[in-house]
């Protein structure tokens, strides 16, 4: 974000496979620029176009329309061997004949670097990622982790201008997955290197990233940082996406909306006509159901995860909500299935969505 | 969808007790012990009877004279036999060497470009020799041949060296196809992120991962050319003779125990490559995920 150039940007970026009628727009005109430095994630689920995205970066795949631009430089026609980009492929994609030294240095082998140069560099590389102990050993004589790693210092070790990463932590078990997520953080703070991370994973998306950006159906919705995309989430889709959320649907009336049952939730800006609201569940508030501002609603069940619970409610209208209670030490525990109680939206919680 | 309508037959079987569906066994065939050993004496004893007999001491191929080295040496010392030898090494050589050459180009060109018009025309082109009988071929290959050697006059072995290295072909490529189409093609696009110009993709990764098949497609190629009677029988020009047509030619004579030196030479030298390769490629770790 300090460089007014992005480090890597995509301009308009559309992507069909096949012909005619038969054609799947994999990419549907997608613009987007990462700031040098950044630690920037491709989120939405699987066949939305993240890989592709990642494949027309890489040089793997050429638009059909739009252009790429690395550094400021349009790179749209090069081959993948001349764009400064490395990729951590999903399936680690390390060659099996190689020792886990000779891997790492083939990057910069290709560029023709000098052999101390070569040398120096993937020792620190092998250090970087704590696998100096197997630097003679081949891929397949390694663990899953240890694989990983060492794609990610294969990757590394050019000092690519930005590093692609396709769902690198896919392949790994939830503990192994938690270590890498600090790694990869640890990593691209030391080396400074731009990194666009691809996951269908709302909440590794949200631990590690500095901007996200929200894809569906081979669009790019939303892009902005994860309090952005969590608190003020501008489609449905994305508000369904990242974490579990209430839509309502009413009619605004300039500073407030009209709900079917005939009560109203105030908007956080005027506006009229239809609108679709979302609200967090963590973000409702029980209260006394004759309470200004509170919406009526039956308990229907609760379940109780800890630190809150969960509860779930049917508005007058039929409408089922879902609120986040929080645990109070000694206090009274949630109200039972078939109470009346009152919901009331934190300042702020109402959020209209574009549809 | 379909899932309860899957599961229901399955459901089923596990709901009828004792009755378990077992795997058709071919060993629990009635005589199927008897059968494979029969099957394995007439493979093999006949080879281990021919092996016997070249220690023979004494002039014939039937009856036991004792145990002698005579044969080989007789067959070393053959004048006849040096030739053939020779002209054999040096054909199934070049060979071995061209038609691998060509088929591993034939087997990169037929998986790597992607799917195009007559991909499958050319795929079986290269594969029909397999089928078309080889006397076919001989006699096809001696009209041209008899044509060529009108024109120019050239006598000599290039003509058993090319009918050799065209009939290799398809030995060779099939096990160079296998190994690349298991291939990980990730690989290529990895070497190609990581700098590689096309050509050093395929030096520095697509053809080391490839040295196995295009190993086993030339030891292939040069043992089926050691081995080739019909079609060299064609093609040669007088004192021309292979071993195996040289062996041939012996049968219009006496036989002696020197064939049987000379036969159990070639199943040696056939043998040999192929435990080396056997245990060098497993010796390595597999080289493919
Ligand atoms: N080589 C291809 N040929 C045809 N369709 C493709 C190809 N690659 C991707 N697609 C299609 O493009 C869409 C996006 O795929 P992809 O980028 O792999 O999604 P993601 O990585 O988000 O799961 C999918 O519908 C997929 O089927
Ligand atoms: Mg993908």
């Amino acid at each position: 974000m300090s460089s007014p150039v992005p480090a890597v940007e995509a301009r308009s970026v559309v992507k069909l496979f096949g012909q005619g009628n038969a054609a799947v727009r994999a990419l549907d005109e997608v613009s987007v620029a990462v700031a040098a430095g950044e630690f920037f994630t491709l989120l939405g689920p699987s066949g939305c176009g993240k890989t592709t995205l990642l494949r027309c970066i890489a040089g793997f795949e050429t638009p059909t329309d739009g252009a790429i631009l690395l550094g400021g430089r349009d790179i749209t026609a090069e081959p993948p061997n001349r764009r400064r980009v490395n990729t951590v492929f999903q399936s680690y994609a390390l060659f099996p004949h190689l020792t886990v030294r000779e891997n790492v240095s083939f990057g910069l082998e290709m560029l023709g670097r000098p052999r101390a140069e070569i040398r120096d560099t993937t020792d620190r590389m092998l250090a970087l990622v704590q696998l100096d102990a197997m630097a003679d050993r081949r891929p397949d004589a390694l663990s899953g982790g240890q694989q990983q790693r060492v794609a990610l210092a294969r990757a590394l070790a050019p000092a690519p201008e930005v590093l692609l990463l396709d769902e690198p932590l896919s392949a790994l078990d939830l503990k192994l997955r938690k270590e890498m997520q600090a790694e990869l953080k640890r990593l691209q703070h030391e080396t400074g290197i731009t990194f666009v991370f691809v996951t269908h994973d709302q909440e590794e998306a949200l631990a590690m990233s500095d901007r996200i950006g929200v894809m569906s159906g081979g669009r790019l919705l939303q892009v902005g940082s994860p309090r952005d995309i969590y608190d003020r989430p501008a489609t449905r889709f994305v508000a369904d996406f990242i974490g579990e959320t209430n839509v309502l649907s009413g009619m605004a009336e300039g500073a407030v909306a009209r709900l079917p049952t005939g009560e109203t939730l105030a908007l956080p800006a005027a506006c009229s006509g239809p609108v679709t609201l979302a609200v967090r569940p963590e973000q409702l508030r029980l209260a006394p159901p004759w309470e200004d501002g509170a919406l009526r609603a039956t308990v229907t069940g609760a379940t109780y995860l800890g630190t809150d619970s969960r509860l779930r409610l049917r508005l007058a209208d039929g409408t089922e909500m879902v609120a986040r209670i929080p645990s109070v030490p000694g206090g009274e525990s949630v109200p039972a299935p078939g109470t009346e109680v009152g919901l009331a939206p934190v300042r702020g919680a109402v959020q209209v969505l574009a549809e | 969808m379909s899932e309860a309508a899957l599961s229901r037959p399955a459901m089923a079987a596990a709901a009828r007790p004792g009755r378990r569906v077992r795997p058709f066994s071919a060993t629990g065939l009635p005589g199927f012990t008897a059968v494979a050993v029969a099957v394995f004496l007439l493979l093999y004893l006949p080879i281990a009877a021919l092996i016997v007999y070249s220690f023979n001491a004494s002039n014939s191929i039937v009856n036991w004279g004792g145990f002698s080295l005579r044969w080989y040496e007789a067959a070393w010392n053959n004048r006849a036999v040096q030739d053939a030898a020779v002209r054999s090494l040096v054909i199934a050589t070049v060979a071995a060497l061209a038609s691998t050459a060509l088929a591993t180009l034939a087997a990169i060109g037929t998986t790597r470009q992607g799917r195009f018009r007559g991909r499958m025309a050319i795929w079986g082109t290269i594969n029909l020799p397999l089928m078309v009988p080889e006397i076919v071929t001989g006699v096809a290959l001696l009209i041209v041949f008899g044509q060529v050697r009108a024109w120019t006059g050239y006598q000599g072995l290039g003509y058993l060296m090319l009918a050799h290295t065209a009939f290799c072909i398809p030995f060779a490529y099939l096990p160079i196809r296998a190994r690349l189409e298991t291939m990980d093609r990730t690989l290529e696009t990895a070497a190609a992120d990581l700098y590689a110009s096309p050509w050093q993709a395929f030096r520095r990764v697509t053809l080391p991962l490839l040295a196995p098949g295009i190993a086993a497609g030339m030891m292939l190629a040069f043992v089926i050319s050691l081995d080739d009677v019909i079609i060299t029988e064609f093609v040669k020009s007088a004192g021309q003779d292979t071993l195996p047509t040289w062996m041939l030619g012996q049968f219009r004579r006496t036989l002696t125990p020197e064939v049987n030196a000379i036969s159990t030479a070639i199943l040696a030298l056939t043998l040999v490559p192929l435990t080396a390769f056997f245990l060098v490629t497993r010796r390595r770790p597999p080289t493919h995920r």
